[in-house]
């Protein structure tokens, strides 16, 4: 159905199995990112007063980790996409 | 377009006074033909290089097939452009200059949906080798209940995105022309730009078939990036290119301490705008929130199509890391503009025009570079709402067309023709319910809505797409009881909540107490789906996922070995 590049293309497999390793990382990395935005969430229901202290003027806790939870989200999948792609052109 | 447009322009042009009477108290300078101009000339330009793109690609059917011959980044861009709507551009803005730090809880939450689609399910969508929502989730399971229940989420999930987007674009229309409205409809100018807004829609999906294509998603990302970066770097260098400043200052002009009762004073809770606020002082509200808007973009129908346009695994997964760079960037401008609109356009012009401080961003365009740039900003976000609406009711209509119609009314099976009419009236069905929705919610910040909208989606669609990628013993009865249960759930806790209860309803209490139904109707679609799974086995679901996993010797994969 979708076309497969030959570095993915594993001839009848199974269709799950074939993401079988991406898998793995996947499952760990998700529970990293659920467990940091879990944490960031909880502190804005916590913390407030944490959150709302600044650390130098202008910049508080609370939108410096907001800024945090953005790019370290954004690096994780850069992690994934990267480990992924080389397991699968290594294959 | 054009043709639309110019009557109006010149009815416009000729009855507006030069200074709207809502942006002259608001005191946002002129409203008055240069802005108009400016507006009309870029919908049509936006709109004349939309339908230019359109011309490139053909059908949506056609990239299903062609499933290559888009670049990863292409690709990245499209995600974004189907995601970044200019409601939550308009909504985010307005809640960051109403409360600062609160709004920031939507700008992180839209985006940490985005590693999780990528991680958990693209992945595994690509391998089983089904395309939308409901074919994932029914690939093993009797495809009729299952489609239906599909169906009834994803016409859910659409109505309150739509919502969102009419209440943006009707508020637009009326910041521009609610002069010249005032004159034909005294004091109804919001209703009369409301129903103008639906009708210009309804022309739009139903004589330009061909809007969700790639290449219409990738200029409206470019459009929407491009606008928001060009106002944020103007923003910045007011403060001499140092956020910092502008945060202090935003404290500076709003923070205070406490003030306790005195006499005919009330008393007043102390801000600080640069931490949690009173849009999330119930913590449970902050949860309820956080979970919906992370889960949610996991159960978007239209989302999760786009990996398929792209050649291979590799390139999909390439174009998520670019998509999730770009929608975060977009999120992190959220931070400028917001902060920006709260210390240089005030909050007491922002809240003059709208309640909802929804017109946040364009009164800030206006402030930063005039007429032309309000103009500008507004015609950005106008038409990037008539690309997203046009999106939601296709995939609305097709879902009660497809699915409802034929398995519902036809028993299975109607000629494409008698589809192709069902999805017409679907349309216009979807334009009356939206115009009659977006009157009910026009006090609504539309990034709240959209907020909803992911709600529904997170209880209704995730839970079952989750399970059935996953889980063995997932049930066609389970998967029809969580959908049902998510849905009904999540839109009735909305309806009793304060937002609807009372902003809408005008009761004096809310009989559930959360602004977000999330951290309810989430965890229990999943037991739901869970219980009613166990207690209904199903060897036929079990045999296609054991097929799906075991056809492939374990020696061709050495598992987790280098991760």
């Amino acid at each position: 159905m979708s076309p497969l590049d030959s570095s993915d293309h594993l001839p009848r497999g199974g269709a799950l199995r074939q993401s079988a390793r991406p898998r793995t990382l996947g499952f760990a990395l998700s529970l990293v990112i659920l467990a940091i935005y879990c944490g960031f969430v909880l502190l804005v229901a916590y913390g407030k007063p944490l959150l709302g202290t600044e650390i130098v003027p202008g910049l508080s806790w609370g939108i410096l980790l907001g800024a945090l939870v953005i790019v370290v989200a954004w690096l994780l999948t850069l992690v994934y996409v990267t480990v992924s792609n080389k397991n699968s052109a290594n294959r | 377009m054009t043709t639309l447009f110019s009557p109006l322009a010149a009815t416009f042009l000729a009855a507006a006074p030069v200074i709207s009477a809502e942006a002259q108290k608001a005191g946002i300078g002129k409203i008055g033909p240069t802005a108009i101009t400016f507006f009309l000339l870029f919908i049509v330009l936006s709109l004349g290089i939309t339908y230019w793109a359109a011309r490139r690609t053909r059908t949506t059917s056609d990239f299903f097939v062609a499933g290559g011959g888009i670049t990863a980044w292409q690709n990245g861009f499209a995600l974004a452009g189907d995601f970044m709507s200019a409601a939550s551009f308009l909504g985010i803005a307005g809640l960051v200059a109403k409360s600062g730090f609160d709004g920031l809880m939507y700008s992180t939450g839209f985006l940490v949906g985005w590693p999780l689609v990528l991680f958990l399910i693209a992945e595994s969508l690509r391998a089983i080798g089904k395309y939308t929502f409901a074919d994932v989730v029914a690939y093993r399971l009797r495809q009729k209940p299952v489609r239906i229940a599909a169906a009834f989420g994803t016409v859910a999930v659409v109505l309150f995105y739509l919502i969102a987007q009419m209440v943006g674009a009707g508020k637009l229309i009326q910041l521009l022309f609610g002069q010249s409205l005032s004159g034909y409809f005294p004091g109804h100018t919001y209703e009369a730009a409301i129903i103008i807004v639906g009708i210009i829609m309804m022309i739009y999906v139903l004589f330009g078939g061909m809007i969700a294509t790639t290449w219409v998603q990738i200029i409206k990302a470019g459009l929407l990036l491009g606008g928001a970066s060009l106002m944020a770097v103007l923003v910045l260098a007011k403060f001499g290119f140092n956020p910092l400043a502008l945060f202090t200052e935003a404290a500076h002009q709003y923070n205070h301490p406490a003030v306790a009762a005195a006499g005919a004073v009330a008393a007043k809770p102390a801000v600080n705008v640069l931490g949690p606020g009173p849009l999330v002082s119930n913590p449970l509200d902050a949860l309820s929130l956080g979970l919906s808007l992370m889960i949610g973009t996991a159960g978007l129908p239209h989302i999760l199509m786009r990996f398929y346009t792209v050649p291979n695994p590799a390139q999909a997964r390439k174009s998520a890391f670019y998509a999730t760079g770009l929608i975060g960037f977009f999120y992190l401008l959220t931070f400028i503009l917001g902060f920006g609109a709260m210390a240089l356009v005030g909050q007491k012009q922002i809240v003059a025009v709208d309640k909802a401080y929804n017109m946040a961003a364009p009164m800030l365009a206006g402030v930063l570079g005039g007429e032309p740039m309000l103009g500008f900003i507004a015609a950005v976000a106008f038409a990037t709402i008539l690309a997203v609406v046009a999106g939601l009711t296709l995939s609305g209509a097709s879902a009660l067309s497809h699915d409802l119609w034929v398995n519902v009314v036809r028993g299975g099976e109607a000629p494409e023709s008698e589809q192709l009419r069902v999805a017409r009236y679907a349309t216009v069905f979807f334009g009356v319910v939206a115009v009659a929705l977006g009157l009910l919610f026009e006090d609504t910040n539309v990034a709240y809505m959209v907020g909803l909208a992911f709600a529904i989606a997170a209880s209704a669609n995730f839970p079952a797409l989750l399970l059935s990628i996953f889980w063995r013993r997932f049930t066609t009865s389970g998967a029809v009881a969580s959908m049902w249960v998510g849905a009904l759930s999540a839109i009735g806790l909305i309806v009793i909540s304060p937002a609807v209860w009372v902003d809408v309803l005008k009761h004096k209490e809310a009989i559930f107490p959360l602004r977000s139904p999330g951290l309810v109707t989430i965890p229990l679609s999943f037991v739901v789906a869970i219980l009613v799974s166990l207690a209904t086995p199903e060897a036929e679901s079990r045999r296609q996922h054991d097929e799906a996993l075991a056809e492939l010797p374990t020696a061709d994969l050495p598992l987790a070995d280098q991760v």
